[in-house]
């Protein structure tokens, strides 16, 4: 195997240790982006009172990221409808998780199981002491030992990379940003026209402009960055589980297989849909040439685990 | 000036040192705690094979020799357990692979054995607890590459030694048969 080349070689420490940076980087970035639409949400309601903002939008995002961090995983869980296995049920899933975090080096993390027939997975919690794997009964019984072998190493990836801790934060804190956006649209609307505008005069005016600007463009841009965000690790986890495996075509026929089921998973929504190994929800359209997907194309991740070899 | 000079190199070499002494730690600290995953999983096949043999014993009562061969390479790999080094352990695990595998060749000839439910539960434990075995060697010795390879690296392999940071020993499967896990078919 030639993989010194590829980014497939790269040992769970040291991607974990990236993803520590990628999580210091994000919330820095985050954080500046909450900042700098509150100071111009409070500088538009009270002229002077943008800084007096400040706090209360911290206060939102750091409550935000900590219920996450400490009870993100049980509330997806919950929501995708999730059962988790006895020590007796399935021992075939039991042999091949507690098998796989063994080759990661991390302990094996409970697994749960989602009465549903169309095949997925995915992974949560927010380090590898208290991580969870979810899989479908449709990834059980379409999939054969290889490919759920595939799926599996998929999905540890993620934990051993520690990526699900990153995008838990990022989408707490895109929810935090697009909630202050539509505080902000609310209140133009109550106000149209208010006589705020006309009392400050010139700077007033670029003020609302601004303000205006940037209730629009925020959530853009923060939904852009987790996306991004996203589909960088999907690349990642292909990678690593392959290595893992040691198996590429493992991965890349369960792709093939969840992509030619046509039935979306009915307990994912938009918030959880960028956890599952594939977008779980079937209709999505491809606007924007790509750039709203949660996921790559399933047909480029084939593609690059045929590279490998 | 030159005082001050001459103490900041020291200070930047001292913390070069400190940098290189740590990593060499947690090295070796990742090789210790792989190491550990594997001896559980040797452990558990330890446990295992005396049920097995019981339970082919039964049923298979003119093969003495191959359980007598399979109950010693368990003592020689328990043994080897207690006190060996790695590479001691990998022959007698080896050794004792290949009796077991004589174990479930001889069992196929034992129809009424493989409907047994109690032989199925076995085998398929031991089938799942080889293939962790093999997962945890391939993580042990991953690590045991990283560590090595930084012990040889330059400027670590100068001081290395003299602060007792030898290479480790990989954990080796002696052949490519022996790779693979008893196959075991109903």
């Amino acid at each position: 195997m030639t993989t010194e080349s590829t980014p497939a070689r790269v040992s769970i420490y040291e991607a974990a240790a990236a993803n520590r940076w990628r999580t210091v980087l994000l919330i820095a970035a985050f954080t500046a982006l909450v900042a700098v639409l509150a100071y111009f949400v409070g500088e538009y309601f009270a002229p002077g009172g943008g800084i007096a903002a400040l706090p209360f939008a911290f206060a939102i995002s750091t409550g935000g990221a900590l219920v996450s961090y400490f009870a993100g995983d049980k509330l997806i869980l919950a929501q995708s409808q999730a059962r988790e296995l006895g020590p007796s049920e399935e021992p075939q899933l039991r042999n091949i998780v507690e098998a796989l975090a063994l080759g990661l080096g991390i302990p094996t993390p409970k697994i749960y199981v989602i009465e549903d027939s169309a095949p997925n997975a995915f992974a949560t919690g927010r380090d590898p002491q208290h991580a969870s794997i979810a899989v479908t009964r449709g990834l059980l019984d379409k999939l054969d030992r290889t490919e759920l072998e595939g799926v599996i190493a998929h999905e540890l990836s993620h934990v051993g990379n520690r990526d699900i801790r990153v995008m838990v934060l990022v989408t707490v804190l895109v929810g935090t940003v697009a909630l202050l956006a539509d505080w902000m649209w609310r209140s133009f609307f109550w106000t149209q026209g208010g006589r705020r505008d006309r009392d400050r005069g010139g700077a007033g005016a670029i003020i609302a402009v601004i303000a205006i600007a940037l209730a629009v463009l925020t959530p853009i841009i923060a939904t852009l960055i987790q996306l991004a965000v996203s589909r960088q690790r999907e690349y990642l986890a292909d990678a690593s589980g392959a290595l893992l495996t040691r198996y590429p075509p493992g991965l890349a026929s369960a792709l093939r297989k969840i992509a030619a089921d046509k039935e979306p998973l009915e307990v994912a929504n938009k918030a959880t849909a960028s956890l599952y190994i594939a977008n779980p929800l079937k209709d999505a359209p491809a606007f924007f040439d790509h750039l709203f997907d949660t996921h790559p194309p399933i047909e480029e991740r084939i593609k690059r685990l045929e590279a490998m070899d | 000036m030159e005082i001050i000079v001459v103490l900041v190199i020291l200070g930047v070499l001292a913390l070069l040192f400190i940098a290189t002494y740590n990593r060499l730690v947690t090295l070796r600290q990742r090789v210790k705690e792989a190491w550990a995953d594997i001896d559980v999983q040797l452990k558990r096949r330890h446990d295992l094979i005396p049920n097995l043999v019981e339970t082919v014993k039964g049923y298979a009562t003119h093969e003495s020799t191959v359980f007598q061969k399979v109950t010693e390479a368990r003592a020689a790999a328990v043994a080897a357990g207690a006190s060996a080094t790695p590479e001691q352990r990998a022959q007698a695990e080896n050794m004792l692979t290949g009796a077991l595998r004589s174990v479930f060749a001889v069992a196929e000839n034992y129809p009424q054995l493989q409907a047994v439910q109690e032989f199925k539960d076995l085998s398929e434990n031991l089938t799942a607890t080889e293939d962790k075995i093999s997962f945890a060697r391939r993580f042990y010795n991953g690590n045991v590459r990283d560590y090595n390879t930084s012990l040889q690296t330059f400027p670590t392999n100068i001081f290395a030694g003299m602060f007792g940071f030898g290479p480790e020993q990989y954990f080796e499967l002696a052949d490519a048969t022996e790779r693979e896990t008893p196959q075991v078919k109903f």
